[in-house]
């Protein structure tokens, strides 16, 4: 369901949409038979003439069992997605595949920066590059990220990764994410960081060997057109150009294809 | 003992008729049903602010850089103290005021069946100060620099550091306001706690109470236990605004996950803190007006004081992207989820009280009803956060917005309309208009649904909360995004407008209005055996209870109620 | 049985005076605030945080005193609430006082304590062990006055005798004030854990 707004551009993007379903359908089941009995019930029991309500206490165990035995179908359901959620989880932020390159991503206020390790993989060595606000990563290799904030709380953020972590200052955050898909995206800032938190993004641009290696140069030879003011320039007023997503259809399609 | 505690009464009755001036009735009372008034009123008056603040942020994302009608341009600074005081207020003086204290001031003592709260000059203290907490916060607005605008979560080094929040005197005054908040409630839940527990009517045993007053009694002993350390650690953020103290800071050894920590401890429980009350004005609600006993009294009971329990282990939850240890994320997505399980049981009972009963469509029905719609659905969103892997996603995304409001507007909103309209003739003397009440009805509830549904599916395309302006983020500046804004917008401002029918009604009706019987729902409780509005003193002969307060259609009864302090020998 | 306030404030349907109850919410909630101090404190402390190794420099002689004199306060409270049980208000109106002089005494080492401490450079903003001794021993100070200031008043009431029922709720506060300081003293003074 996720998909269908937003692109599915991470190797876990996948399991965090298949989670998404799999409680929707535990959840919405359970959520529409309380329903159907509670509008049965509304509609049954209303008040007619001459008809008296019946005495009921709910303290026998007769009449308890009609609370109790969906109430164990919810614990049983419960556990199911305790148990399938903790799969997901320490899949994406309790374990660290091997890694193809790493990159420090630094928050302050109100911009990103990154430092892309280079080609030997270590940081603060002379190979490391530098950007604020774009960040050129390599489809299909995996990436550890050093997360850190100067001044306030930050939140590295990538919606098109299903990727969100908090960059805590006084702390380094290790994680990691696996491109799928080719494209320039979103990078946001989702935690409150103050007066100008309401600007704070970025362009994340996964790129093929090739195009990368060609951005790498003008980044170096000084040619380089920032992706992110590539982005932001024809944006705004609204309503904006929509090159960058392709056009779904109306609200109206969007909710149809949820119910 | 009656009769002397009678003689006590009339006399204490008849020293405060000479004594009682204009400024000892309404402005100094100690009489609890004016006290219960002035937090009403103050907390109504809080609602108007925090709606109005709705009303500009939602036209500003509606129309970005446009002039908002009755505001103007919205800059982001004027945009992120709006975010943040609209939920500061909404829970701090909207939600916990009224459904706590002025039900809770108005309710436990003609419930428990005595004639004030056990400490009342106490109990004018605790307004008091809650009045100038309120003052305070509006006071921070208007300061140099405007008012705090870090989020009403409020984390440092944001909050703590003039320099990074650029709200220097704003965000110590929102401190000082919410600490002081903090410690007119601690004022106030002595009396509620020694008063239900304390000054019952003969006879009344523990299991006799009203949820209502059960749940109201909960409540404020979560708060207590919850709040201490968020005061602790006010004291700190205080100290780090204005001594310049590092206890959040990271440069000078601090940790700002430390405030995190307080913080939610004390927030999560606060959720439970003002939802019970609303869960127990519902119970009263739904049984009078279906003629039902409460299905499983005891079930109820015990889920309360077990979702308050698990309630005080289940914080992180809001922290598993904040950079604590993802293993200890594991266990709190169990206690999180395992919360579903009492939450789930307590929404049966009530849902099963419905069965079988003779239930008639009032005002106050309809509201109770819609608050276990819309309670329901706040309820199995929140299972998608619990799950941590999801909240990877969801963090601080619309759907996390979406999810409270749905849990939050039912609560605060909601219940107060239901409680305001099913005691309104207990408060004033006379009924409210049903037409009205009914238009109100469909006018807030429709739209309510309209503003918050829409943005669940904002949340799933990834927006991102506390935004004054999405031209900054091209894949959420779409034409479909926008348009789910402006209709979410557009609902805010119908459902604002309809407010002016309860105004209305509520205004008129108190002056204008039909006289109400003293029992115009056939209820049981002993608030309904009173004149209406109850005298100074409450009761003329103090009652004595005989039974539990959900006898409704006693088989071999004629009447189908049976008040608790009719003697069992009568009909 | 006094004819004064609402019939509320006279009812016990658990058996408990409501002037008790209401001290036991007090301290209840006190609790949780010196709780969340005091593990906030033992949190960074065992994190490693630079600056607690500062705990050596308070005075250990300095707070052993203050516990004594503390816990001596405790003895004359209770000892003044004895009094009163056997309706003695002249001795119990005494005893509250040395009560009195006892917190006059703990404070007075306390400012010796402070003064020093400052003079030799360690305020508040020096490091977070600093932070937290001011804020911590500094709120406690406050709590010990705010008893002090709630016992002259109602000394004279004893006195004068009537409020008996007051003489154990402030002891029930004292023996509260006393056991945080319980508290503070090996965490200030003699803990290097």
């Amino acid at each position: 369901m996720i998909e269908y707004y937003v692109y599915k551009a991470s190797s876990f993007a996948g399991d965090i949409d298949d989670l998404f379903v799999v409680i929707t359908w535990i959840i919405g089941v359970c959520f529409l038979l309380t329903l159907g009995a509670f509008i049965y019930f509304m509609i049954r029991f209303r008040r007619k003439e001459g008809v008296k309500a019946e005495y009921i206490t709910g303290e026998k165990h007769k009449e308890k069992k009609w609370t109790h035995y969906p109430h164990y179908a919810i614990i049983a359901l419960d556990v199911v997605i305790i148990a399938v959620n903790i799969i997901v989880w320490v899949h994406i932020k309790q374990t660290l595949p091997p890694k193809d390159n790493l990159v420090r991503v630094i928050g302050q206020q109100w911009s990103w920066s990154f430092i892309d390790s280079g080609p030997d993989g270590v940081l603060d060595t002379a190979d490391d590059i530098a950007t604020v606000n774009d960040l050129h990563v390599k489809v299909g290799e995996t990436y550890h990220f050093e997360l850190q904030a100067r001044d306030v709380i930050h939140n590295f953020s990538v919606p098109v990764f299903r990727l969100r972590q908090d960059a805590l200052p006084g702390r380094t955050i290790k994680g990691w994410f696996k491109p799928t898909m080719t494209g320039s995206f979103d990078i946001q800032c989702a935690e409150m960081c103050g007066y100008g938190h309401g600007i704070m993004g970025g362009a994340i641009t996964v790129h093929t060997e090739e195009s990368y290696n060609e951005t790498i140069a003008q980044i170096k030879n000084g040619t380089y057109e920032s992706h992110y003011q590539k982005r932001m320039g024809t944006k705004t007023p609204l309503p904006s150009d929509t090159s960058q997503i392709e056009v779904e259809g109306s609200f109206a399609r969007l909710l149809a294809s949820v119910f | 003992m009656s009769e002397a505690a009678a003689a006590i009464h009339t006399e204490d009755h008849a020293e405060h008729h000479e004594e009682l001036s204009f400024l000892y009735k309404y402005i100094l009372p100690v009489d609890h049903k004016m006290i219960a008034m002035q937090y009403m009123f103050t907390g109504l008056i809080m609602a108007v602010i925090g709606g109005y603040f709705a009303y500009v942020f939602r036209m500003q994302l509606a129309y970005p850089g446009e002039s908002v009608p009755f505001f103007g341009i919205v800059g982001p600074g004027e945009y992120n103290m709006m975010v943040t005081n609209h939920g500061t207020i909404m829970i701090f003086w909207v939600a916990m005021p009224v459904l706590i204290a002025a039900f809770g001031n108005f309710l436990i003592p003609l419930m428990c069946g005595c004639d004030d709260m056990v400490f009342p000059r106490l109990n004018r203290l605790s307004y008091q100060i809650f009045l100038v907490s309120a003052l305070v916060l509006i006071l921070s607005f208007f300061v140099k620099g405007g008012g705090f605008g870090g989020a009403w979560t409020a984390y440092p080094p944001l909050s703590s550091v003039p320099e990074f929040s650029l709200t220097d005197w704003g965000a110590s005054l929102w401190v000082l306001a919410v600490a002081l908040e903090f410690v007119s409630f601690l004022l106030g839940g002595i009396n509620f706690v020694t008063t239900a527990m304390n000054a019952r009517a003969p006879g009344m045993k523990m299991l006799d109470i009203p949820i209502a007053v059960w749940f109201i009694v909960i409540a404020v002993i979560l708060f207590m236990a919850s709040v201490g350390p968020l005061i602790a650690g006010a004291v700190m953020l205080f100290m780090d605004q204005r001594i310049g103290t590092t206890f959040f800071l990271p440069s000078g050894g601090g940790d700002p996950l430390l405030w995190e920590h307080l913080f939610w401890f004390f927030g999560h429980p606060e959720v439970y803190v003002v939802l019970l009350p609303t869960m127990g004005i519902v119970a009263d609600i739904i049984t009078v007006f279906s003629r039902k006993k409460l299905f499983g009294y005891r079930t109820v009971l015990y889920t309360a004081f077990a979702t308050g329990g698990l309630s005080f282990v289940v914080w992180a939850h809001h922290q598993f992207v904040a950079g604590i240890d993802p293993r200890m994320a594991n266990v709190f997505v169990v206690t999180t989820v395992l919360i579903s399980i009492p939450i789930a049981e307590m929404l049966f009972s009530y849902i099963a009280t419905l069965y079988g009963g003779s239930i008639e469509y009032t005002t106050p029905m309809l509201w109770a009803l819609s608050f276990l719609f819309a309670f329901l659905i706040g309820g199995v969103t929140g299972i998608y956060l619990g799950a941590s892997a999801l909240d990877v996603y969801f963090h601080d995304s619309y759907f996390v917005l979406a999810h409270f409001h749905y849990t939050f507007f039912p609560i605060t909103i909601i219940g107060m309309f239901a409680a305001i309209t099913f005691w309104f003739p207990k408060m004033f003397g006379r009924m409210m208009n049903e037409t009205l009440g009914k238009i109100h009805f469909w006018g807030t509830f429709i739209p309510f649904n309209c503003i918050f549904l829409p943005l669940f599916f904002l949340g799933l395309a990834g927006q991102h909360r506390r935004i004054y302006n999405y031209d900054h983020f091209p894949d959420l500046a779409t034409e479909e995004l926008q348009d789910i804004r402006v209709f979410a917008t557009a609902s805010l401002v119908i459902m604002l407008i309809f407010q002016v029918i309860f105004l209305y009604n509520f205004f008129y009706s108190m002056f204008k209005g039909e006289k109400a019987p003293d029992n115009p729902w056939k209820a049981n409780t002993l608030e309904w055996t009173v004149p209406s509005p109850p005298p100074h003193g409450n009761f003329k002969t103090l009652p004595t209870v005989y039974r539990g307060a959900y006898e409704y259609s006693v088989p071999g009864r004629e009447m189908d109620y049976w008040p608790q302090n009719m003697p069992p020998d009568e009909s | 049985m006094s004819t004064r306030g609402p019939v509320a404030t006279h009812r016990s349907s658990t058996g408990i005076p409501a002037g008790r109850l209401a001290v036991w919410w007090l301290l209840a909630s006190e609790i949780f605030i010196f709780g969340g101090l005091i593990a906030c404190f033992v949190l960074f402390k065992l994190n490693g945080t630079p600056g607690f190794e500062d705990a050596s420099e308070t005075s250990v002689v300095a707070g052993a005193f203050n516990t004594f004199v503390l816990l001596t306060s405790s003895l004359t409270v209770v000892l003044a609430h004895a009094a009163v049980e056997r309706g003695d208000r002249e001795k119990a109106f005494t005893y509250i006082w040395y009560t009195f002089a006892a917190g006059i005494v703990f404070l007075m080492v306390k400012v010796y304590e402070y003064s020093g401490k400052i003079l030799s450079g360690h305020t508040i903003t020096e490091n977070l062990f600093w932070s937290f001794y001011y804020t911590m021993t500094g709120l406690h100070a406050l709590h010990v006055i705010g008893g002090m200031v709630v016992m002259a008043l109602i000394s004279f009431d004893v006195r004068k005798g009537y409020n008996y029922q007051r003489v154990e709720l402030i002891g029930l506060y004292w023996h509260f004030v006393d056991l945080v300081w319980i508290f503070l003293f090996p965490l200030f003074y003699i803990a290097n854990f």
